[in-house]
């Protein structure tokens, strides 16, 4: 872009290194001590941040993938399609490094491969393993074409352009499923989840959320890139996006409550316990930006609604860490608090993300050309573009 | 013809036998230090545990329909014919759902191992096909646990709540919990003060899974046939439009 020889120095790069670093030493110890010597886990709570952040939240945030997929190719709404790729390239980065995360986490990373040779599918974790295997793969094809382009391949770009309906059709579906798989997990565990996140709509919950926080995530790396590369946010995209997120919250926080009224359990918000702190931090979280992006002051202003998204976002890994972490601890009967080695790893992964997404993104074609006519059109004009929104989007 | 374990905790006097025979039979290290520890764990398949003048063991309880055996991904546990839940350390890859998902918390984990396993009590399954009882039913010098097919020592815990109500708590653990257990506890008081968890249903747990399980070809299926749909219709729609020299 700007042909620098050398990468200057700035502070990014700076924690960037340190990142790396740690997260480089914590590997040494997770490979030469094994599980105990870099985790607080244990026999009463086998699952710590690995799981709860880096699996449970990892594939959540890369939702956006599937997510503007389906509203792009499936619904046809083409205005979408300037970010599509890169909520793709977020997408399929995102399910490498979770690919990543769980080599840490297994015992025995060298049997990775194990599921898909050694059947069980009573077992919700089999069929994780299988989507996750299969949608990564679907992921790789529908990129693929951006480094084709790049490298001039035509002959595998009319083949990939040939399968590409089914292609994304099959993504849809394998990302319904393990979405919603993930809560499946905790199903299984209704003695040892607190009350105000165990119920039998967690696999409908979990599927809900991980399409709001994909729109969030949308959001947020456009806004990024924009500044990264010195482009324009494509604002009339992401305000549209936004307000389908805010219908969208509505709809999950109106559900969760129903689900807590129905089961009885509302009377537990009423107890002075960590759980009920901890919930009320999670509602918040989503419900603030749901009020705040009702309101087209906010979806128009590119710094609030990237606020409004970095919310939802850290809202979203509140849940995932309170199924996962939090609210099986007091049925776990202990406490878990992440070693240092464990956060380590789970920063460099996330360092690591963002700096391959940076370079594929500066050496292959992932944004569309800074287009004139969508930025500098009058407000008035693109107002009016978001307001064209098919209904049918969410 | 299924084998069970039951574990009368009036009978038992804290000897830990039982606990010395399991790691002998396991080929675990066992000394005062070990002896100490009240937790199950991947050195100690085991354990006696006391609370106030009286003391309950913990181990696998080899459940009817073990919630370990179908959450597992790779099918490395597994209900034999004869009770027991046994273990397939070859196929096991270390997700430890097992021991997330157990209702009992009885899968350990070898933490520290560079090539861990899960350890558990596989109730003896190699001596039990030989015919003969567990370590820990043949260790017991008071009779405290014995070893047989579960329906004649579901009898005979019976037999025993029957014969001295006064001196038992008229309940047998393991007979409905989860669906059924191959190990059976009675005791002289209500099980949760014997550290035992009753918070559990009475169906087995696998079922709460597979209910959404079932419903992955559906979801396929139908999921298919609407997403085509849509497709079609949207794509027809502009493909009419281009037709007609309009534009969307």
């Amino acid at each position: 872009m700007n042909g620098r020889k050398l990468p200057s120095f700035t502070i990014w790069r700076a924690i960037f290194v340190l990142l790396m670093a740690a997260g480089a030493y914590a590997t040494y110890l997770r490979v030469r001590y094994g599980l105990g010597g870099v985790t607080n886990l244990s026999d009463q709570f086998p699952w710590g941040i690995w799981i709860g952040f880096d699996i449970l939240c990892g594939v959540g945030l890369a939702a956006g993938g599937f997510t503007l997929v389906a509203v792009v190719h499936i619904f046809n709404i083409e205005r979408y399609k300037p970010i599509l790729r890169p909520a793709i390239l977020t997408a399929f980065l995102g399910y490498v490094l979770v690919v990543l995360a769980l080599l840490f986490d297994l015992g025995r990373p060298d049997r990775v491969w194990h599921p898909l040779v050694m059947w069980n599918p009573h077992s919700v974790m089999f069929e994780v393993a299988w989507c996750v295997t299969l949608y990564t793969t679907v992921l790789a094809l529908e990129f693929a074409p951006t480094v084709f382009e790049k490298l001039g391949w035509h002959k595998p770009l009319d083949w990939l352009k040939f399968i590409s309906v089914p292609l994304m059709i099959v993504g849809v579906i394998l990302s319904t499923l393990h979405q919603s798989s993930l809560g499946s997990l905790y199903l299984i565990v209704p003695h040892k989840l607190y009350g105000l996140w165990y119920t039998p709509m967690l696999p409908v919950f979990f599927y809900l959320s991980a399409i709001c926080v994909g729109l969030a995530m949308t959001i947020f790396e456009s806004w990024h890139s924009s500044r990264a590369f010195g482009r324009a946010l494509e604002l009339p995209l992401a305000a549209g996006l936004a307000r389908v997120l805010a219908v969208l919250l509505m709809t999950f926080l109106f559900v969760r409550f129903l689900d807590l009224e129905q089961r009885g359990v509302l009377g537990l918000l009423r107890e002075n316990r960590t759980e009920t702190w901890l919930f009320g931090l999670e509602i918040a979280l989503l419900a603030v930006p749901m009020v705040l992006l009702f309101r087209r002051r906010v979806r128009w202003n590119p710094g609030k609604l990237y606020g409004c998204a970095v919310l939802v976002i850290f809202g979203f890994i509140a849940n995932r860490l309170n199924v996962s972490v939090t609210g099986m601890e007091a049925g776990s009967g202990t406490h878990y608090v992440p070693r240092w080695t464990e956060i380590a790893v789970t920063l460099a992964i996330i360092a690591l993300g963002f700096a391959v997404f940076r370079v594929i993104a500066q050496y292959f074609p992932v944004f569309e050309e800074h287009r004139e006519d969508q930025a500098h059109a009058p407000r008035a004009a693109r107002e009016a573009a978001e307001e064209g929104i098919p209904a049918g989007v969410g | 013809m299924s084998k069970a374990i039951l574990y009368d905790s009036t009978m038992c006097i804290g000897c830990k036998a039982c606990e010395g025979a399991c790691a002998e039979r396991w080929h675990l290290p066992y000394d005062d230090k070990v002896a100490a520890e009240t937790r199950l764990s991947a050195h100690k398949l085991t354990a006696i545990q006391t609370f106030g003048e009286h003391f309950s063991r913990r181990l696998c309880m080899h459940c009817a329909e073990p919630t370990c055996a179908s959450v597992c991904p790779v099918g490395a546990l597994h209900k034999t014919s004869l009770g027991p839940v046994v273990y397939d350390a070859e196929k096991c890859m270390g997700c430890r759902y097992c021991m997330t998902a157990c209702p009992f918390q009885v899968p350990a984990y070898e933490w520290n191992s560079r090539l861990p396993k899960v350890r558990k009590c596989d109730m003896c399954y190699d001596r039990q096909r030989a015919g003969k009882v567990t370590a820990c039913a043949e260790a017991c010098p008071t009779g405290a646990t014995t070893c047989g097919d579960r329906d004649a020592l579901v009898a005979e815990a019976r037999r025993r709540l029957a014969e001295k109500p006064g001196s038992y708590y008229q309940r047998i653990y393991g007979l409905q919990e989860v669906g059924g257990t191959s190990v059976l506890y009675i005791s002289a008081v209500p099980f949760e003060q014997i550290g035992l968890r009753t918070n559990l249903p009475q169906q087995p747990l696998p079922q709460l899974t597979w209910r959404v399980l079932e419903a992955v070809p559906d979801v396929v299926s139908v999921g298919s046939v609407l997403l085509g749909g849509i497709w079609w219709i949207t794509n027809r729609r502009d493909e009419v439009a281009r037709a007609e020299g309009g534009k969307r």
